[in-house]
């Protein structure tokens, strides 16, 4: 069976790290990333049949994305508002940088901060498409596939999460 | 274009996905308009800031390694499958019932890049779906509005070096609501546009490069229904989101006139 695996290997593993990333924003913490990356990959099995053999990046992230939007609906009863990560800046002080100064480090950890924060106070729905958008660089038809929602929706998702941004990181725009 | 529709397409022009001539009036907008335009910039530097900045949430070494052990496990061989071998059960099961597919999606692979003219024919789908989808997203459907085919038809007589058979279709339920000048495998392609109820038809003709004649084929691609065909050195490609039996009503009009 080698060829087979390695064929789903190839198509499913390089888009693993991208998967995470979005259930992460997604999720906002990493124990329920975790599950639901368990899940969404349990699910690939299952789904493969269903797979065109064309783009296994946005196949594997509509199937994080959906795993994850169930997740938070189950989560919501249970868990009110504690679903915050506490760590929550410890990944961003990981990046691989030359080394820097510590004032310079503080003041990026500063920068990152406050993007980081602001894109985790927009409502998920924004969020999601935000993230596909911005650290994915999809296309708004691959975003539109993902999210399950029409093509300009995506469109007025992303103008409307970019205004928010720019209010709370109080810079730009229109008065 | 006015200030509100350009801050409506603001962020479908920064993101590079109007069609050229909404790009081009949102350009020139924003050239002219100083709100729009420090809108523009704002949004410009907003860019800046999160692609510096935002944080990029790095998959855990231990997570990966579980789920690469995931996917080995369901794909171990199954020649060894026991009735006693419970713990690997459930997966081994996934992993038989996916064999057959597993395998499909390897052919797939193998032999998509060999096959040049599906590969062409998948570029032309690409591109007439992305129009039909472009002149729903910019409310950009039609240069020519006109549901007189004796306004349509001349129309694209000054564009394009080939006849377009424009024809009005309210009696039988396609009411013709002009037409557009559009692109696909770079050259100009004429779009006629129909309405039914809500819906849009775009139908694409232009002249066929390879085939004069190719037999009707229906598709279905990004969640919109299409028919394709080439009659007479030309291709024509109807796509909508109506439902098929529709669609085909529409088809069966166009081909039964030409």
């Amino acid at each position: 069976m080698p060829e087979e695996e390695r064929t789903f290997e190839q198509l499913v593993l390089p888009h693993l790290k991208a998967g995470y990333n979005l259930a992460r924003w997604i999720l906002r913490n990493d124990g329920d990333a975790e599950d639901v990356m368990q899940e969404a990959t349990l699910r690939a099995f299952r789904f493969l049949d269903g797979f065109s053999g064309k783009n296994p990046r946005a196949w594997l992230l509509s199937i994080v994305r959906n795993a994850a939007q169930t997740h938070l609906q189950q989560d919501r009863g249970r868990t009110l508002g504690t679903a915050f990560d506490e760590e929550r800046h410890a990944a961003g002080a990981s990046a691989e940088r030359p080394p820097e100064t510590p004032e310079a480090a503080l003041q990026r950890k500063d920068r990152q901060r406050a993007v980081d924060d602001a894109v985790r106070a927009l409502p998920v729905e924004f969020r999601e498409v935000f993230v596909l958008r911005e650290l994915e660089g999809l296309s708004y038809k691959e975003i539109a596939g993902i999210a399950g929602i029409p093509l300009g929706t995506v469109m007025s998702r992303l103008s409307r999460a970019r205004r928010q941004l720019q209010a709370a990181l109080g810079q730009g725009g229109a008065p | 274009m006015n200030c509100a529709e350009t801050q409506r397409l603001l962020d479908g022009y920064l993101d590079d996905e109007l069609d050229l001539r909404s790009a081009l009036e949102v350009e020139e907008h924003l050239a002219a308009c100083a709100q729009c335009g420090a809108e523009e910039r704002g949004r410009r530097e907003l860019r800046e800031r999160v692609r510096a900045n935002l944080t990029r949430h790095a998959l855990p070494e231990a997570l990966e390694q579980k789920l690469r052990d995931g996917f080995h496990a369901a794909q171990a061989p199954v020649g060894g499958v026991r009735p006693e071998a419970r713990p690997a059960r459930r997966w081994r099961s996934v992993a038989v019932a996916l064999l057959p597919a597993a395998a499909a999606a390897a052919l797939l692979v193998v032999a998509g890049p060999g096959l040049l003219s599906r590969s062409s024919e998948a570029r032309i789908e690409e591109a007439v779906i992305a129009a039909h989808v472009r002149s729903l997203l910019a409310n950009h459907l039609t240069d020519v509005a006109s549901s007189d085919q004796h306004t349509v038809k001349p129309w694209f007589q000054g564009k394009l070096d080939y006849s377009v058979p424009a024809t009005d279709w309210s009696a039988e339920g396609f009411a013709l609501a002009g037409g557009r000048l559009d692109y696909v495998e770079d050259a100009p392609a004429a779009a006629l546009v129909y309405r039914r109820r809500q819906h849009v038809v775009n139908l694409f003709v232009w002249p066929s490069r390879s085939a004069g004649e190719a037999p009707l084929r229906h598709l279905i691609s990004r969640g919109y229904g299409a028919f394709r065909w080439a009659k007479d050195g030309m291709n024509y490609w109807a796509v909508s989101d109506l439902n098929d039996a529709e669609l085909q009503e529409f088809v069966a009009l166009v081909r039964g006139a030409h």
